[in-house]
């Protein structure tokens, strides 16, 4: 397909593993000291092992896998939230597929459908949309879940239920920001970060703008990243560059998708739909400030949690779980306790090993082999 | 969720609510390219156009001008790699183990 196999030569590959090496050898790092790299989004995460990207790298450089799966930092209140809503009677709870095996304090939405209740997995909001209209006599609710990258699907969606008119149709919004995330993360004592591969879907909805400062403050580099192995090889041979020229900037490898600007049709729908949040409670990271958004006033017939009552009781995450380390690249997935014991794909204890983006599912599956064995 | 897929506009189904039907690896699916229209590039003139699609909405138009560019630093990081690998061989022809040191003090 289109553009796809193109960044998946390995003849390419080698060309850029080469450069890497070339730059860390110019560059006198010391062998207990690597650079450390965090890829924010869990879609790098996801491409990072299933091409064995780190493999292939110098061990000059190490990959610190960061927060950005939505599905991932889902507390489990929000999780006890949705079960709460799936199972009143009259309501059809529709869902990205992702989120239906991550665990909540009672169960999951796959147990809560196994026990009876109307749960369906959807492609697309608008496919959430079209089973309200189809049935007039049931509440359809669509969990909104993502970052800026999802976001504003979810705002067109209300947008056209509005000019629709239809009435039996509410989102749970728990989509979340990656900017005050990251910020977050820079401001945490226990992190040593020398650059970032920056999330290259949210940024061609918000633009490279917002995150410049990164580099202005924080004095970090960062690129903005596409997904194909070669987009990654590339975007961290342009991060070593900058470290090693001594510059400090936010540069853009994925500019085949990422307009400086951003989309402004979707920041438009995205304005008009939702507010900030005063704060949003993360799995494993805590609570961080206006990282979440909620439907605005003028939405809230959409608004399912003006709609329903919901119980939004926070849960801590269960003690033996070290989703907030691995969240924050303060621990590898392997190191924590329960990784590949009590928690595994089959039975996560913990959504970093539910989705196929979450780091710990992603060391499962292809494993981390270099590092895992070097460590133990 | 997050990581999209590419697709190729193939119809305009319903001007008023942006939905087109794309072409993704030879599966047809309705879409809704809301994001992708403006003033400068209305939906009557999308059709044809790479765009890429995450969860039923086409958020960005693929630009091939900047693919290509993309492509080309990595082309030229090739030849210059062979460039200076051709270098150091013929180099070490003429500088034979032994020789190098006197070659060079
Ligand atoms: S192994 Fe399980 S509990 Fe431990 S950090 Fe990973 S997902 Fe969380």
């Amino acid at each position: 397909m289109k553009y796809l196999d193109e960044f998946r030569d390995s003849a390419k590959a080698r060309i850029l593993v080469r450069e890497i090496e070339g730059l860390v050898a110019s560059m006198d790092i010391p062998d207990d000291r690597p650079l450390n790299i965090m890829e924010v989004c869990g879609g790098h995460t996801h491409s990072i092992f299933r091409y064995g990207v780190e493999g292939m790298l110098p061990k000059q450089i190490e990959l610190v896998h960061g927060p950005g799966c939505p599905v991932c930092v889902l507390p489990m209140g929000r999780v006890d939230d949705c079960v709460a809503i799936a199972e009143q009677k009259h309501v059809v709870f529709t869902t990205f597929g992702d989120a239906m095996r991550v665990p909540g304090s009672r169960k999951s939405l796959m147990q809560a459908k196994a026990d009876g209740a109307d749960v369906r997995m959807v492609y697309s909001p608008m496919d959430a949309l079209g089973l309200a209209r189809a049935n007039p006599t049931r509440e359809v609710v669509f969990f909104g879940l993502g970052f800026e990258t999802t976001m504003p699907s979810t705002a067109l969606t209300i947008l056209q239920a509005e000019s629709d008119g239809v009435t039996n149709f509410s989102v749970f919004c728990n989509h979340i920001t990656i900017v005050p995330t990251i910020k977050a993360i820079l401001d945490s004592p226990d992190l040593r970060l020398d650059g970032f591969l920056g999330p290259g879907h949210v940024s061609m909805v918000i633009g490279t703008a917002p995150y410049e400062f990164i580099a202005r403050f924080y004095r970090k580099p960062m690129v903005i990243a596409g997904f194909e192995p070669l987009d990654i090889l590339q975007s961290i041979w342009m991060v070593v560059r900058q470290i090693k020229e001594g510059r400090v900037e936010i540069e853009n490898q994925y500019a085949r998708v990422v307009p400086e600007g951003g989309n402004a049709p979707a920041l438009r729908a995205v304005a008009r739909v939702y507010e900030l949040r005063e704060f949003f409670e993360w799995r494993g990271l805590g609570s961080i400030d206006h990282s979440g958004v909620k439907l605005r006033a003028e939405y809230s017939r959409f608004d399912a949690e003006r709609k329903f009552a919901i119980p939004n009781v926070p849960i801590a995450d269960p003690k033996s779980c070290q989703c907030g380390e691995v969240l924050k690249g303060a621990i590898k997935p392997w190191q924590c306790k329960v990784f590949g014991s009590a928690c595994t794909p089959e039975t996560p204890l913990g959504a970093l090993m539910v989705s196929s983006e979450g780091a710990c599912a992603a060391y499962y599956q292809y494993g981390g082999v270099r590092h895992h064995e070097a460590a133990e | 969720m997050c990581l999209g897929i590419p697709g190729r506009i193939e119809k305009i189904d319903d001007l008023a609510r942006n939905l087109a039907t794309v072409d993704v690896g030879g599966v047809k699916r309705q879409v809704n390219i809301a994001c992708v229209v403006s003033d400068e590039h209305p939906a009557s003139s999308c059709v044809g156009d790479w765009v890429l699609i995450h969860v039923g909405f086409a958020m960005s138009r693929i630009d091939e001008a900047e693919a290509a560019e993309t492509l080309r630093i990595l082309t030229e990081l090739g030849e210059a790699q062979a460039e200076l690998e051709a270098m150091r061989s013929s180099a070490s022809q003429q500088w034979r183990p032994g020789h190098d040191r006197a070659l060079r003090s």
